[in-house]
């Protein structure tokens, strides 16, 4: 589903990812980890195509498309989606207005019919269950006055209503009390299909204790130097980053 | 390129759908402006001798301002001297005999005009619960509903109409909110108006339907001085829409209108205008001055009086919707979106003038600058010694699209006495990368996403219009700034 080969990212003339190979089949969950500043954020901004992040080598296929040559919106409207790390706040613009534009602009790439009022109020209503919200969540602001752990919330229960082919959650689950964090769990695991696949990007091992990954990658300084299953989570949890650190240096 | 940048490049390139000229044939007097064209507007309208005098004594009024110091020049604006001698003050669409009794005389081409506006006309398709009176360069074509209003003695017609069949309530309160001596234009306006809405609100009735009024500036070097004046005696209620367009031309027209507004104890009167006359090209050739003065009185004791306006055109607006709060516990609330894109240039906002003890007021001012536009507000809050437990709320918001435009605020706050309060909030804000790239990455379009922001950051003033407006003027904002980022 999802290639990225060399694929190399530079922010403000600073280079941050180096020639970094990935590949995502469809059915999986892969967990991106790493230390702080080792380009966690840099790769989920850049294959959502922010402008902000320069891409200057490498190549990224997603279903057979060069993903790099399309629009932030294109990229959206073919099944991309990136939950934010810091979701963003659209002052005066409801959650379930924005919602029902996001819904019928990606539709209508797709050549399926709108959705009026009343088709999109049902699937909200179905989805916020999911994310244990109540109604009037619909009617607030999209993320303004949210608390930390609603804006993560909020960003769940766009993804259920956008039910995307490739989801990429930025660090979705740091800053969670456990409760917040199992329901965000249990967003990921809702969408978990064998036609689609997601991309955890994660600081710590505790949200795997909850999505089981498929693979787990360590970032560091820009690569990824160490894959391997489920178990290397528990590794990185029980030794740190030091070590592969360690690893890294004396390969150099 | 960066987003800013690319706002700027494509918020040239905006359309104006309205930008159509009619051929019609017009009666029109040549240009210029002196005494004997006052009296040929007056007879050509066959008014009253007190109107005729009323309007020599604005002229006089304003000749003496114009020889003295010319036009105001305190204002936030630039542009070139006007001269006003080559400005044509009447132009009317010619009349077959008599006139038009009935919409079936009225000519074919103005339906069809107002028609392509999107304000029907004809009996059978005219706008469910919308009274609409349309006016044409100088004068009013035609007003709907007419005999529906009148059976609850609503009064609903052309400023012409009211001089010929209700002068007595035009001579009583005609200039008794905004005299003519009150500023340059608006003695110009009272000298020379042409026609324009009346509206009277009898004791106790709540008007059951939206009162609308449309205005299209057609003819050529020609300006447009229309007069609107509403009246809502104790208890009564009304709301009451304008909106208007033009046609593109290269040079600029001159729009000076007044609109006076009187509520009498317990009466309400709710005022929204969505303002798109056209704003001129991309380098600020053509568009349309628009030099306003309009004022509402509360009269009486908790009498209410609500401005709404959205101002997406003119080259040029230079308006300020006040109200005087006379009566005790009279309440004024002025809520406005002004929008400023390419070369266009505002310079709006209101005045609370609080004379009752306990009046209140509200400002809500949101102002869009983009391109090389140049936004500006300018409000008084003036609560007086005796106006004891007034209460003020402002609050101005400014948006910034591109690093090329303006927002200014000017806010004057004059407080007499102890036991009265006025609060000031103000913010000023860009449309910002990262929430561009947000709404993109949910699939919206850039177009879509930024208009989806402004609609946003001009809700609370949209709440106020009436429903069939708050569609426009949502619309609205989205056509002028379609394309605003790449």
């Amino acid at each position: 589903m999802l290639s990225v080969r060399d694929l190399s990212v530079a922010v403000d003339d600073k280079t941050i990812l180096r020639q970094l190979n990935l590949e995502v089949r469809a059915g999986e969950v892969h967990a991106v980890m790493g230390p702080n500043g080792s380009g966690k954020s840099t790769l989920a901004q850049a294959l959502a195509g922010h402008p902000a992040y320069t891409v200057t080598g490498g190549q990224v296929t997603y279903l057979g498309r060069d993903l790099l040559a399309m629009s932030p919106e294109d990229r959206a409207r073919a099944g991309v989606f990136l939950a934010f790390q810091y979701p963003i706040e659209i002052p005066g613009v409801s959650n379930a207005a924005f919602l029902k534009a996001a819904i019928n602009e990606q539709r209508a790439a797709r050549g399926l019919e709108e959705l009026d009022a009343m088709d999109v109020l049902e699937l909200l209503q179905q989805k916020l269950e999911l994310v244990e919200m109540d109604k009037s969540f619909l009617n607030r602001p999209v993320n303004e006055g949210f608390s930390g752990g609603e804006k993560k919330r909020n960003e769940i229960l766009q993804m259920a209503v956008l039910d995307p082919t490739l989801a990429i959650l930025d660090e979705t689950d740091s800053g969670l009390d456990i409760d917040a964090l199992k329901i965000v769990a249990g967003g990921v695991n809702g969408l978990r299909r064998s036609d689609n696949a997601i991309i955890l990007v994660t600081h710590y091992q505790r949200i795997l204790q909850y999505v089981e990954p498929d693979r787990v990658h360590v970032l560091f300084d820009g690569r990824i130097v160490k894959s391997a299953g489920k178990e290397l989570a528990l590794e990185l949890e029980r030794r740190g980053y030091d070590w592969i650190k360690d690893e890294v240096a004396s390969l150099a | 390129m960066t987003t800013s940048a690319k706002t700027l490049e494509a918020l040239a390139t905006r359309d104006y759908k309205w930008g159509f000229v009619s051929d019609i044939e017009a009666d029109t007097l040549p240009p210029g402006l002196n005494e004997d064209v006052i009296r040929q507007i007056s007879a050509k309208k066959a008014e009253p001798e007190f109107m005729l005098q009323w309007r020599l004594r604005a002229y006089r009024h304003w000749s003496k301002l114009e020889r003295a110091a010319g036009e105001p020049k305190w204002a936030n604006v630039t542009y070139p001297p006007i001269d006003y001698q080559k400005i044509v003050y009447y132009s009317a669409p010619k009349r077959q005999g008599e006139g038009p009794a009935n919409l079936d005389e009225v000519d074919p081409k103005l339906l069809e005009t107002f028609e392509k506006l999107g304000i029907p006309l004809a009996e059978r398709k005219r706008l469910a619960g919308v009274a609409v009176d349309a006016v044409f360069d100088s004068v009013s074509v035609a007003t709907t509903f007419k005999e529906k209003l009148a059976e609850l003695g609503i009064i609903f017609c052309s400023f012409s109409e009211a001089v010929q069949n209700h002068p007595e309530l035009v001579q009583k309160y005609l200039g008794s909110v905004v005299p003519y001596t009150d500023n340059f234009y608006a003695a110009l306006n009272s000298a020379v108006f042409t026609d324009g809405s009346f509206c009277y609100i009898p004791k106790g009735v709540r008007c059951p339907m939206e009162l609308s009024t449309y205005f299209r500036i057609n003819a050529a070097g020609s300006g447009q001085f229309e007069r609107t004046l509403i009246v809502a005696e104790p208890g009564s209620y009304v709301s009451y829409l304008e909106g208007c367009t033009a046609p593109m031309r290269d040079e600029n027209q001159l729009h000076a209108a007044v609109v006076e507004l009187v509520a009498h104890e317990g009466a309400q009167i709710k005022y929204s205008t969505v303002q798109n006359w056209y704003a001129g090209d991309s380098e600020g050739r053509g568009g349309i001055f628009n030099f306003v003065t309009k004022r509402g009185k509360c009269a009486g004791r908790a009498a209410r009086i609500s401005w709404t306006q959205v101002e997406t055109g003119s080259a040029i607006t230079w308006k300020y919707p006040s109200v005087i709060l006379q009566g005790d516990d009279s309440i004024g609330e002025f809520y406005s979106v002004a929008l400023t894109a390419n070369r266009q240039q505002a310079d709006t906002g209101t005045k609370m003038l609080h004379i009752g003890k306990n009046t209140r007021s509200t400002i809500i001012s949101k102002g869009i600058s983009a391109g090389r536009g140049n936004n500006t507000y300018r409000g008084l809050v003036r609560i007086s010694p005796r106006a004891t437990n007034a209460r003020n709320y402002t609050q101005c918001d400014s948006l910034l699209l591109g690093d090329r435009c303006g927002a200014h605020t000017f806010p004057y706050i004059e407080v007499g006495n102890a036991s009265s309060i006025a609060e000031h909030e103000a913010s000023t804000s860009k449309i910002s990368d990262e929430q561009l790239f947000y709404c993109k990455q949910r699939g919206l379009s850039g177009d879509n996403a930024v208009s989806m922001i402004i609609n946003g950051f001009c809700k609370e003033v949209f709440k106020n219009l009436p429903m069939e407006f708050a569609v426009e003027a949502t619309k609205l904002l989205g056509v002028s700034l379609e394309g605003s980022i790449g």
